[in-house]
């Protein structure tokens, strides 16, 4: 068989795993995942939960959308963050409708 | 058609005859599109996550504060909130912080009235009573507890005080729940020394959601040291945190960019003189300028399809079915307890197209551009080098 077709057929095979990743993503959020879903939603609603227990090192890492706007910046402004996760949570204005 | 077949027919026997360096561009390459596609899948997918669960978050928070710090809000605000119209149940909010010196892991403690039913993702029930707790599966597995177990924790008076655990959450809700300890309200309040007829903060129940900000704005109005958070505040911080440019990812993000860059920059910047003379001996032999061209940009495609494939394929696997295992390390941080991720499988076709219009093409590019300037040269100069 001609090299051209073995590759064609290669890429053809990738590109169709591709597509199947959508279509298994796309079952999961309409289907597979739902009633999980479901029991998470009801889950944030009975304990009135606000925030995703990612980084549970510091107050304004563990609820990044409840703390204050210095918690950041404890010790002084511009101080050197503390912790690695807060290169990843910057800080976050919200109230008053200030964004960065 | 025959002749493009023909043409890759060449360039893939040119690429074999070369197959180290082939495979080796070919490793390099579909790393960087993985872990370009792990970030950006790993980001949306938390986004959306945060997008459908905040959802059923409470419609607004009301916290005191004072000095420009959160402080406890007094229950005599929970009834001038109750006067504002288009107000639904307005609730008392009792949680806080337990740093456990035993394991150097933070812990979330949160009250609940007892009025909510039983969980779907809870193995157990939620606390009833007090000398009862619920907790999260990254607690239970530090502290080596499970249902009818037992927690000890230090309250604020330095005394310890021992509950029994009647429920744990489940992995499935590690996101959520893992680092939790779910007491009654009453023992949160005697736990952390809460002065009486004081909560952490308020939830508040708004009827229409349009109304949130102009509730929110009247909230402020009427008692000015307090902070309202909206929901949709709540989203848009999830937002900003897995959005690209944030901090690490954006860190990983460049790694990654600057990676590709770096290879993209070396085709470009010139080809081997084995390249130049094979270009040299197909021009000599009647190949024409169009058909080099040709022939490079099936060799480029060749190379950066497979990659930009197989590299999507393995971000899509290593984010969704094996939790982000690599990525997780480096997300993790200080943290103690930290959650596995079960996230919801989302591809969002923006993603795909944009990691490919940025992989694709440039390495395309910089094949065409280096073999198009050897091609118009003449043959016999180029054979000689």
């Amino acid at each position: 068989m001609r090299k051209s077709k073995i590759f064609i057929g290669v890429t053809l095979a990738e590109v169709l795993l591709l597509i199947s990743c959508f279509l298994f993503a796309f079952t999961q959020q309409t289907t597979g995942r739902q009633l999980e879903l479901q029991a998470r939603q009801e889950l944030v609603q009975s304990l009135g939960l606000t925030d995703f227990a990612i980084w549970t090192e510091a107050r304004y890492t563990r609820h990044p959308s409840q703390t204050d706007f210095f918690s950041p910046f404890q010790e002084f402004p511009s101080a050197f963050e503390h912790f690695p996760a807060g290169s990843v949570v910057a800080p976050v204005f919200t109230a008053g409708g200030r964004t960065r | 058609m025959i002749k493009h077949l023909k043409i890759i027919d060449y360039a893939l026997a040119s690429l074999f005859r070369r197959k180290y360096k082939s495979l080796a561009i070919i490793t390099a390459f579909t790393l960087v599109v993985a872990a370009l596609a792990s970030i950006l899948l790993f980001s949306s997918a938390l986004k959306t996550e945060a997008a459908h669960l905040l959802d059923s978050a409470p419609d607004l928070i009301v916290q005191r504060t004072t000095g420009g710090r959160h402080d406890l809000i007094p229950a005599e605000y929970t009834e001038k909130i109750k006067d504002i119209a288009g107000i639904g149940a307005v609730t008392g909010r009792y949680w806080g912080y337990y740093y456990d010196p035993l394991t150097g892991a933070n812990y979330t403690v949160q009250g609940t009235d007892g009025t909510a039913k039983n969980l779907e993702l809870l193995d157990g029930r939620l606390p009833a009573d007090r000398g009862e707790c619920a907790i999260g599966a990254g607690i239970a597995a530090i502290k080596k507890t499970g249902t009818s177990g037992e927690l000890i924790l230090v309250n604020s008076s330095n005394t310890g005080v021992l509950y029994e655990v009647v429920g744990v959450f489940r992995a499935a809700s590690s996101l959520l729940t893992n680092d939790l300890i779910i007491l009654a309200n009453e023992e949160v309040i005697d736990f952390f020394g809460y002065p009486p007829g004081k909560a952490t903060d308020v939830a508040v129940q708004v009827y229409n959601k349009n109304e949130l900000q102009t509730i929110a704005g009247k909230v402020k109005k009427l008692l000015p040291d307090t902070r309202p958070i909206t929901k949709s505040e709540l989203v848009r911080t999830y937002d900003m945190v897995f959005n690209w440019r944030s901090g690490l990812m954006l860190t990983v993000f460049s790694a990654a960019v600057i990676a590709f860059c770096i290879l993209a920059w070396d085709k470009a910047t010139g080809i081997s003189a084995d390249e130049k003379q094979e270009i040299g001996i197909l021009k000599a032999i009647g190949w024409d300028t169009a058909d080099v061209l040709a022939l490079k940009f099936w060799e480029g495609l060749i190379i950066a399809l497979t990659s930009f494939l197989l590299g999507t394929i393995a971000g899509f696997v290593h984010v969704f079915f094996l939790a982000a295992f690599l990525l997780a390390p480096v997300i993790k941080g200080w943290s103690v307890v930290f959650p596995e991720f079960h996230l919801t499988p989302h591809l969002d076709p923006y993603i795909v197209f944009t990691l490919g219009f940025l992989t694709v093409t440039p390495y395309v590019a910089s094949t065409i551009i280096p073999a198009w300037k050897t091609a118009i040269t003449d043959p016999e100069t180029v054979m000689r080098g």
